[in-house]
């Protein structure tokens, strides 16, 4: 019986030479110490790839990519197709952790050194299916045909008429036509589902043969340079005394973690869910707030805090820099040092990278240079900001509120984040200097000059001149003589009145 | 399939690597039938690539113009406010559903003087808002801010509102339209 079976195996293994095969690929030897935790990224990249594959084809078989249909049939799989949130629950948290895992093997390989001589293509071939993996990210935001899609195309369009001379061109050919409407979907659609999958699994193919051409990076051992002439002969060495084949020996490790990576998927898409979509992508609902996904966030931050004049350069520019420096890094450090504890340079800018990242992106979740479009009608005014004020200081806390001033300012912490909170500016600046700064505005405030009575101002700036800690005088002019400061109760009460007067 | 333990005399691939060639280079029959092959593929290749990337680049090659849409009756707008209004994009398709229906701010300055605005923002094309109480369009991406006449309040937008050409024809109020209103976008 196992004779019987044996044959066959031969058999077939004569005709489809699959045991040559198996020692060519998944048999490759590689070196003992490179079966580490630390090299398993790859692999669940790759399988995160995998997984987005057959939940993307299986959530094309009800999504229908037409500007009338896509959210209708999202609100279907949704709700009413089995098992429909789960996939796209598993599809979206699977993209989430592609990108995130990506980046992992990417710091990894950098640190590791192993985009060194000789496999400088190897990276090459990474960046760039980092780059189409990002390009998958974002055109998948938008097959979510919701708000957020709709205004997010309209802001890629806005980035893409930035592009001197020939942006009108660039726009047209990003939207299907000059305006966007449903073939800006289809071709977006065609990118996500034809186009870049198949580049990836085009790329993934050189990227996959060069790791078996040119080996897996031996674990760096600080001290070891790595030198052209000397290199190839090193690492036959190393495969030939201390080297074993990869699967069945070395693939555990990138089994459990496989393993690791697909529960995880799983388990975030039960207890999560999948995103959205939320309002219909119609653009007369303008009582919205359009955030990217998580991996452009820090995008999205960058375009708030950047000076203006940069704005564009940085914008159109900035990417070409990054995938240029990243792309030429190989080539300008292709000897040396691998180990990262002799690389001070490499580590230092892996550790600011992923600080930058990580604090545009926290500023972008919480976008404090958003005005709060609700402020000025839902958030309350703290009591002990009207206890004991004038008349004509309540009358400015009800000009402040109705101007929609708390839009950008809070009091006290509750409104909007865009300008200093009021709660304490009657100690930084004199009645005066609060009247220059409502009338004419300056430094990011509009001038509300034409838009206030004299009145109104008047009323405002008293309001605010009274805004301020228990105990702390209101601020003074110091080109006035000095004063005695007066008494803390009386500070209080009546010196908001005194700076309206003057 | 020839492996490198067992070395072969025979030439492989049937002598067309085997001879080595002796004296000047003399162009064989073998190398026209190459040349023609390719050359013939190349004319092919021109023959479906050339359609391929006219299909693929329509949408730049294409001339569109703006067209004339109305928004209604002039009445709709009383004098001396700024309304949300919307119009059917004149390159509107069947399968667009709601995509087709693009809002816009009318101002009302007085009579038949309009400011039309688009409802993207000039910073990064996010939908403005427009609040009546302190006549400021603000844009909740980023945080910049327009005065009633569509002039740059703050925030980081490069210039104010995007405005459509507009014209009063018996009482309807018509503008030219159906753009994306970008930096690029010419005559705004």
């Amino acid at each position: 019986m196992i004779d019987k079976a044996r044959n066959a195996f031969l058999w077939l293994d004569a005709r489809l030479h699959i045991s040559e095969l198996w020692e060519h690929t998944a048999g490759h030897h590689i070196p003992k110490k490179s079966a580490s935790w630390f090299y398993v990224f790859g692999s669940a990249t790759l399988l995160c790839l995998v997984i987005q594959i057959i939940t993307g084809s299986l959530l094309a078989f009800a999504y229908v990519p037409s500007g009338a249909e896509a959210y209708t049939t999202l609100e279907y799989l949704t709700y009413e197709q089995p098992l429909g949130w789960l996939l796209r629950g598993i599809h979206y948290w699977g993209s989430n952790l592609m990108v995130t895992i990506m980046l992992l093997h990417m710091t990894q390989v950098y640190l590791f050194g192993a985009y060194k001589y000789p496999r400088e293509i190897t990276w090459v071939s990474g960046v760039i299916l980092m780059i189409v993996t990002l390009g998958l990210a974002f055109t998948g935001q938008v097959m979510r045909f919701d708000e957020d899609a709709y205004w997010g195309i309209g802001i890629g369009a806005a980035i893409a008429g930035r592009t001197p001379i020939v942006g009108q061109q660039v726009v047209q050919l990003m939207l299907g036509g000059p305006i966007i409407g449903a073939e800006t979907l289809s071709r977006f659609f065609s990118l996500h589902v034809f186009i870049l999958p198949g580049t990836i699994l085009a790329l993934l193919a050189l990227h996959l043969r060069m790791v078996l051409t040119k080996g897996i990076n031996e674990y760096p051992e600080p001290g070891v340079l790595v030198n052209r002439e000397t290199y190839d002969a090193h690492y036959a060495n190393i495969l030939k005394n201390d080297g074993m084949p990869f699967a069945p020996y070395g693939i555990w490790k990138d089994l459990v973690a496989g393993a690791v990576v697909l529960t995880l998927i799983v388990v975030c898409a039960l207890v999560f869910g999948p995103k959205g979509p939320i309002g219909e992508p119609d653009p007369t609902q303008i009582d919205t707030v359009p955030r990217p996904d998580f991996f452009f966030m820090w995008i999205f931050a960058v375009a708030a805090l950047m000076p203006d004049y940069m704005e564009t350069v940085a914008l159109l520019v900035g990417p070409v820099i990054g995938i240029v420096f990243l792309l030429a890094v190989p080539f300008f450090n292709n000897t040396g040092e691998k180990h990262w504890s002799r690389r001070p340079v490499a580590v230092m800018t892996v550790v600011l990278l992923y600080v930058s990242l990580g604090i545009l992106s926290w500023l972008g979740i919480v976008s404090p240079w958003s005005p709060d479009m609700a402020a000025w009608r839902k958030d309350p005014t703290p009591k002990e900001y009207l206890e004991g004020r004038t008349p004509l200081e309540l009358q400015g806390a009800l000009v402040i509120q109705q101007k929609q001033c708390r839009n950008c300012h809070a009091i006290d912490g509750i409104g909007g984040q865009r300008g200093p909170d009021l709660a304490e500016v009657g100690t930084r600046l004199t009645a005066p200097q609060l009247v220059r700064q409502v009338v004419q505005g300056g430094g990011n405030m509009p001038a509300y000059g034409k838009n206030l009575s004299p009145y109104e101002v008047d009323a405002v700036v008293a309001y605010m001149v009274s805004l301020r800690p228990k105990g702390v005088p209101a601020a003074r002019d110091s080109t006035l003589p000095a004063t005695p400061p007066p008494t803390v109760e009386k500070a209080a009460s009546t010196e908001g009145h005194d700076a309206h007067q003057g | 399939m020839s492996s490198p333990e067992k070395p072969t005399d025979q030439p492989c691939c049937g002598g067309c690597h085997g001879e080595t060639p002796k004296g000047p280079y003399k162009p064989s029959r073998r190398d026209f039938l190459l040349a023609f092959g390719l050359g013939l593929n190349a004319v092919a290749g021109a023959l479906i690539g050339i359609p391929i990337l006219g299909y693929a680049l329509s949408s730049v090659a294409k001339k569109y113009n703006l067209r004339p849409v109305s928004l209604g009756p002039v009445d709709k707008f009383p004098e001396g406010t700024t309304r949300l209004a919307s119009y059917d994009n004149p390159y509107k398709v069947k399968w667009d559903g709601g995509m087709a229906e693009i809002p816009c701010w009318v101002r009302r300055v007085k009579g038949n003087e309009f400011q039309v605005f688009a409802i993207n923002c000039t910073h990064l094309g996010c939908p403005v808002r427009w609040f009546e109480e302190s006549k400021l369009f603000m844009c909740p991406c980023h945080g910049g801010a327009f005065y009633e006449d569509g002039s740059h309040a703050s925030g980081p937008p490069p210039r104010g509102l995007y405005t459509y050409q507009y014209e009063v024809k018996n009482g309807e109020l018509f503008i030219d339209a159906g753009f994306q209103f970008t930096l690029a976008t010419e005559k705004v």
